[in-house]
């Protein structure tokens, strides 16, 4: 039956994808092209882009995208249900062994130590999103290859956000039309 | 905190919202749902959301799902997680069903692919702002392991792109070695 097969195979991909986005890329390929052979390799590829374009997580829009294809609209829903399940079930167990245990010293210890890697690792992931921007797809960094309209709307941006206090979906819709003004600028 | 209706209504409506705009992955949502729920709503003390934020991460799944979950679950219970991954969820449910059925044209629209090009811009200068202060609160506690940590994550995580799963781990690790050094001087006096 195909709905559970859906179902199963997303349930795989929501247990086992570890550190979120791209770290289940590889996962799903293995799942929706090599092992049931729902999308071939091209439309695997298209599914990346369209999941860069668009809001929401690549396993989520995945589900969906290859839900649909199969099964129509209840195929989307259970490969998107198999996908989400684990993610509730082991997320709300940490949650409330956290709310539950955190005024224990090793925990707040270990917390505090968390922490700091947490802001880390947000901000490298910054990072990486403003090297895309910056610099697109291509292979270096270079002073050269810099799209410099995306720099000042970078800049614009951060200044609307910490002088004006701006609401951040506005900062980042500004940002899309201000692009978009630019090309209509340059031809 | 405010009636239990009133809060699960509010956190839908915040949750839908902002995962209709997470462009650019899991830490998007994590930094815009700081932004609403720790500064807007104070409704999560800053370290308190960290903390969310570290259990989505060492999850399996997606972060923004699981960020949804956390916070869901720690404003309402197991009805306030069910009500923030719904919401969650619908955006990117709603929006590939009718791409799946348009792909080709709105594939090779150039004021679309602009427009999300510019909005990675946007989205970054978000997060850099997010960033710039949640930093400076790590570097006002003026602890040194605590500031520490941020910079070698930070390196890890950037330069050498270790998986974050092993960050976490490690982070986990020395907070269990720091009670146990701490116990000892304490039994040792």
């Amino acid at each position: 039956m195909i709905y559970l097969q859906l179902f199963l195979s997303f349930l795989q991909i929501g247990l086992f994808s570890f550190g979120g986005g791209y770290a289940a890329m590889p996962l799903i390929q293995g799942q929706v092209v090599t092992a049931h052979g729902w999308l071939t390799m091209s439309e695997f590829t298209d599914l990346i882009t369209i999941s860069q374009m668009t809001p929401g997580p690549i396993a989520i829009n995945s589900a969906t995208f290859v839900g649909i294809k199969i099964a129509g609209v209840p195929g989307a829903l259970a490969a998107t249900i198999g996908c989400i399940l684990p993610s509730c079930v082991i997320v709300t167990l940490i949650a409330w062994l956290y709310l539950k245990y955190r005024n224990m010293d090793t925990l707040q210890s270990i917390l505090s130590s968390l922490r700091p890697a947490v802001v880390a690792m947000i901000a490298s992931a910054g990072v990486s999103i403003l090297i895309s921007a910056f610099w697109g797809s291509s292979a270096s960094v270079s002073f050269t290859d810099t799209r410099w309209s995306l720099v000042l709307i970078f800049a614009v941006c951060v200044l609307l956000l910490r002088k004006f206090k701006m609401n951040p979906i506005w900062v980042m819709i500004l940002a899309g039309v201000m692009k978009a003004g630019f090309s209509l600028i340059g031809g | 905190m405010k009636n239990r209706k009133e809060v699960l209504i509010k956190l839908f409506i915040s949750t839908l919202y902002l995962s209709a705009f997470t462009f650019g992955g899991g830490y998007v949502i994590v930094t815009l749902m700081k932004k609403k729920f720790v500064d807007e709503y104070h409704w999560i003390e800053e370290n308190e959301m960290l903390d969310l934020v570290a259990i989505a991460q060492s999850a399996p799944g997606a972060i923004a799902v699981n960020g949804a979950i956390v916070v869901g679950y720690k404003l309402a219970g197991l009805i306030g997680a069910l009500t923030s991954i719904i919401a969650t969820i619908i955006p990117p449910f709603v929006i590939i069903s009718l791409i799946s059925v348009f792909y080709a044209a709105f594939r090779s629209n150039v004021v679309i692919s602009e427009l999300l090009e510019g909005m990675q811009a946007g989205v970054g200068a978000v997060i850099a702002s997010v960033v710039y202060e949640m930093g400076a609160g790590v570097a006002q506690s003026r602890s040194l392991p605590s500031i520490l940590i941020m910079i070698l994550s930070f390196i890890a995580a950037c330069v050498f792109q270790v998986n974050v799963i092993y960050i976490v781990l490690v982070c986990i690790g020395l907070g269990i070695v720091r009670t146990v050094l701490h116990n000892r001087k304490e039994a040792g006096k």
